[in-house]
């Protein structure tokens, strides 16, 4: 680990963040291939077997998810997502401006300030609407047959399945930009790397102090 | 700064290595395909296990069955003689009727009565004695004996005619003659004699000449199925379970199960597990409403999708059947003679007498809602002569909690009908005054109509109609039964004609995919400019320092 005198290594992602982090990304990876299949829109595993593999990676990803909220509300972690305009200016600037001048981000990451508010709003915004919106009519898609016993007779299969579908495609869009993003460390593989140690270079700023990285998050 | 020399320990990309692996197994477990058997098929094999039959006599022991029998009624006496209520019993059956509800005096459906379809358009009340070969009498008279041996007889044969010939030999008295009388006798004692449950051969003797010929009309039963091998016919195969008619095709007092016309063969849905008592007519009879591996998403197709849509991909599988009937082309005539052509499979597809016909095999079946009721036009009811006249259809929707989706035939005709009266006429087709011996519509229709005691304007012309027949035998091997992507499709689904509900794979929004896709692309390329524009930028997208 090479670092220059304003770089340092701080511990970013806990081990249970970075395990749900690509157990989703393997799920989602999944689902989209074998729900995009189902949609109709090319033929890879065969209908069968998608609607097999989907039906039983959702349901998985549902028990996952419930771990996530836990573990997030547990350690205190949903502060990360609480949004905020601060800064939001400057960092929106950064992406279509400064990053191609060679500036440092505007607001580098910390052990208690992990995301930029443009993360923040993201994040949330993925977190609490776009997952379980996908979670919701991705069940109740999977549950069709029992929508009579559930009183649910009223729904609309079309409805429930084009929201999902429109969810996909948000998820897929919001997954080609985040893999691009993430090329935008200090070098190309410094957020991935991250992702898999838990340890981030980044730039040592006086607001950052030894005490971030020391104390766990509560 | 201990903390930031730490390297990774070991085990956790060994608990994330694990995850991925126990993530991994069970989704390929889903995938494999397991050895174990589905419930539905040990739930059948259990049902159908026994092939002993409880037969407490023999019949070639009977001393009244010894004889040489002089005719058909003797023969029936015979059996009558210890079978007291057999007669008794099968002359109140559709069997021998030929009528849906014999109380129903006014509509009259039936074959006996003003139903009529859409191949050869005239019934037996038109005095078309061809017709009545089938009625199970002796003879071509519905007021003749039953001729038990039609149906129970295991020897083939033409019972008919034998006792004919036995009459004219007996009448003519001369010692050759009488020899070859006494031949037919014992032909017939012997036939007589050997007596069982109805097998594969006596039903089709007449079910599987539907319309007059083999294959004819149903287009899954012909004469391939009097020895099926297991790819035609898994159940009746012969290199499989070897099953007849009647394993399914439970009776009460001579009241065989399985009558599709005004009611449902089969009005609840009921198991053997569920009700032991139950007619066998239905799949779920002995494979259950549940009969695929736990878990499997067709278990959850049974409420809506009739077995049959998915395991009969494709009917008249050996035997062509007709698919469509022209009369309205019959009386061409060459060099001023009747003529018939033959097509591909050698049948008739052109007829002077008939018209054109078409004849098809490997037939996709076409599939509609269904709650196991068949409604039909009789000579007597309206029809609309604009369009397509349907004088039979699948009665259900979706909303109807009966109905599920189910394969049909559908049988194409152009036939005459009433201008004035707005109704389906029924000519005499036999005969002297029949249309097959002077091809003069206006009479035939007008003798028909009259031996029908219904009205003719004069006024004709030919309308097309359609005729259903469920699709019900010639059941494929589990391996050859409907892949999901037949329905499943967004082109030439198999139900692309069923409107009104969701299907996945078939129906999505256009508007949705488009703009999905186009979302999609625009991160994609958005993404890859802003790549490009950090390669090309001074700062180079990274700070070294």
């Amino acid at each position: 680990m090479t670092t220059n005198g304003k770089m340092k290594n701080i511990y970013l992602y806990a081990r249970f963040e970075r395990l749900w982090h690509w157990l989703q990304t393997l799920l989602i990876i999944i689902l989209l291939l074998t729900g995009f299949e189902v949609n109709g829109a090319f033929s890879l595993f065969g209908f069968g077997t998608a609607v097999e593999v989907h039906n039983f990676v959702g349901l998985t990803w549902l028990i996952a998810f419930a771990f996530f909220v836990f573990w997030i509300f547990t350690t205190g972690e949903w502060r990360q997502y609480i949004p905020t305009t601060k800064k939001m200016l400057s960092v929106v600037r950064y992406y279509m401006y400064g990053i191609f001048r060679g500036e440092p981000h505007p607001v580098p990451k910390r052990k208690e300030a992990k995301h930029n508010p443009l993360q923040r709003i993201v994040y949330l915004i993925l977190a609490a609407i776009l997952l379980p919106v996908q979670m919701v009519t991705g069940f109740l898609y999977w549950g069709y047959n029992s929508w009579g016993d559930w009183g649910l007779s009223w729904l609309s299969l079309q409805v429930v399945a084009l929201i999902h579908t429109a969810g996909a495609f948000a998820i897929l869009s919001f997954i080609v930009v985040h893999v691009y993003m993430i090329t935008t460390g200090h070098t190309i593989f410094a957020h991935t790397r991250a992702m898999i140690t838990g340890w981030e270079e980044v730039a040592d700023q006086e607001s950052v102090g030894d005490w971030e990285y020391k104390t766990k998050a509560v | 700064m201990n903390i930031m020399e730490r390297k990774p320990p070991l085990f956790k990309y060994t608990i994330v290595l694990v995850t991925c692996l126990m993530l991994i197994a069970p989704i390929a477990s889903a995938t494999e395909s397991k050895e174990e058997q589905a419930p539905g098929r040990a739930m059948a094999r259990q049902a159908t296990k026994s092939k002993k039959l409880w037969r407490t006599t023999d019949h070639s022991k009977h001393e009244i069955l010894q004889k040489d029998f002089g005719s058909g009624e003797e023969l029936t006496q015979a059996c009558i003689s210890c079978h007291s209520e057999a007669e008794k019993q099968f002359h109140q059956t559709i069997h021998w009727t030929w009528l849906a509800d014999p109380s129903d005096k006014e509509r009259e459906y039936g074959k006996a009565g003003n139903s009529l379809n859409n191949y050869c358009i005239s019934t037996n009340k038109t005095n078309d004695a061809g017709c009545l070969s089938c009625h199970p009498g002796w003879g071509t008279s519905k007021e003749s004996p039953v001729n038990c041996l039609v149906c129970h007889s295991q020897k083939s044969m033409n019972f008919d005619e034998a006792v004919t010939d036995i009459r004219g030999f007996l009448e003519d008295g001369d010692e050759e003659s009488k020899e070859m009388a006494l031949e037919i006798q014992a032909e017939l004692r012997d036939a007589a004699q050997d007596i069982g449950l109805p097998a594969r051969k006596n039903c089709g003797s007449c079910h599987f000449y539907g319309g007059g010929g083999d294959g004819v009309k149903h287009g899954d039963l012909d004469t391939s199925l009097v020895k099926p091998s297991k790819t035609l016919d898994v159940h009746m195969g012969v290199d499989g379970q070897d099953f007849n008619c009647t394993r399914c095709h439970t009776t009460t007092l001579h009241n065989i199960s399985g009558r599709v016309y005004t009611r449902p063969a089969a009005t609840d849905r009921k198991s053997l597990v569920e009700d032991d008592l139950t007619t066998k007519i239905t799949c779920e009879s002995c494979h259950t409403a549940e009969p695929h591996k736990v878990g499997k998403k067709m278990n959850e197709h049974t409420d809506k999708v009739a077995c049959q849509s998915c395991h009969i991909a494709e009917f008249a599988r050996v035997n062509p059947t007709k698919m469509s009937w022209d009369w309205a082309r019959s009386g061409k005539l060459k060099d001023g003679k009747k003529y018939k052509t033959k097509d591909e499979f050698g049948k008739y597809d052109y007829m002077s007498i008939k018209g054109q016909m078409r004849w098809a095999k490997n037939v996709k079946p076409e599939y509609f809602w269904y709650n196991g009721v068949i409604k039909s036009v009789t000579a007597r009811d309206k029809i609309d002569p604009a369009g397509v006249a349907k004088v039979s259809w699948p009665v259900g929707d979706r909303e109807d909690p009966n109905a599920r989706i189910y394969p049909f035939k559908v049988h194409n005709g152009n036939q005459p009908y009433d201008k004035v009266n707005q109704t389906l006429l029924m000519p005499l087709l036999s005969g002297k005054k029949g249309y097959w011996k002077t091809l003069d519509w206006n009479e035939a229709l007008t003798v028909g109509q009259a031996s029908m005691g219904l009205p003719f304007s004069g006024e004709f012309d030919f309308v097309e109609t359609t005729y259903v027949f469920p699709i019900t035998h010639m059941v494929a091997p589990k391996d050859k039964s409907l892949s999901c992507t037949e329905c499943h499709t967004r082109t030439d689904s198999r139900l692309a004609k069923l409107k009104g509900f969701y299907m996945p794979g078939r129906d999505g929004s256009r508007i949705i995919n488009y703009a999905g896709w186009g979302v999609v692309l625009a991160s994609l390329i958005g993404v890859l400019m802003h790549a490009l524009g950090r390669i090309f930028s001074n700062g180079n997208g990274r700070k070294e320092d």
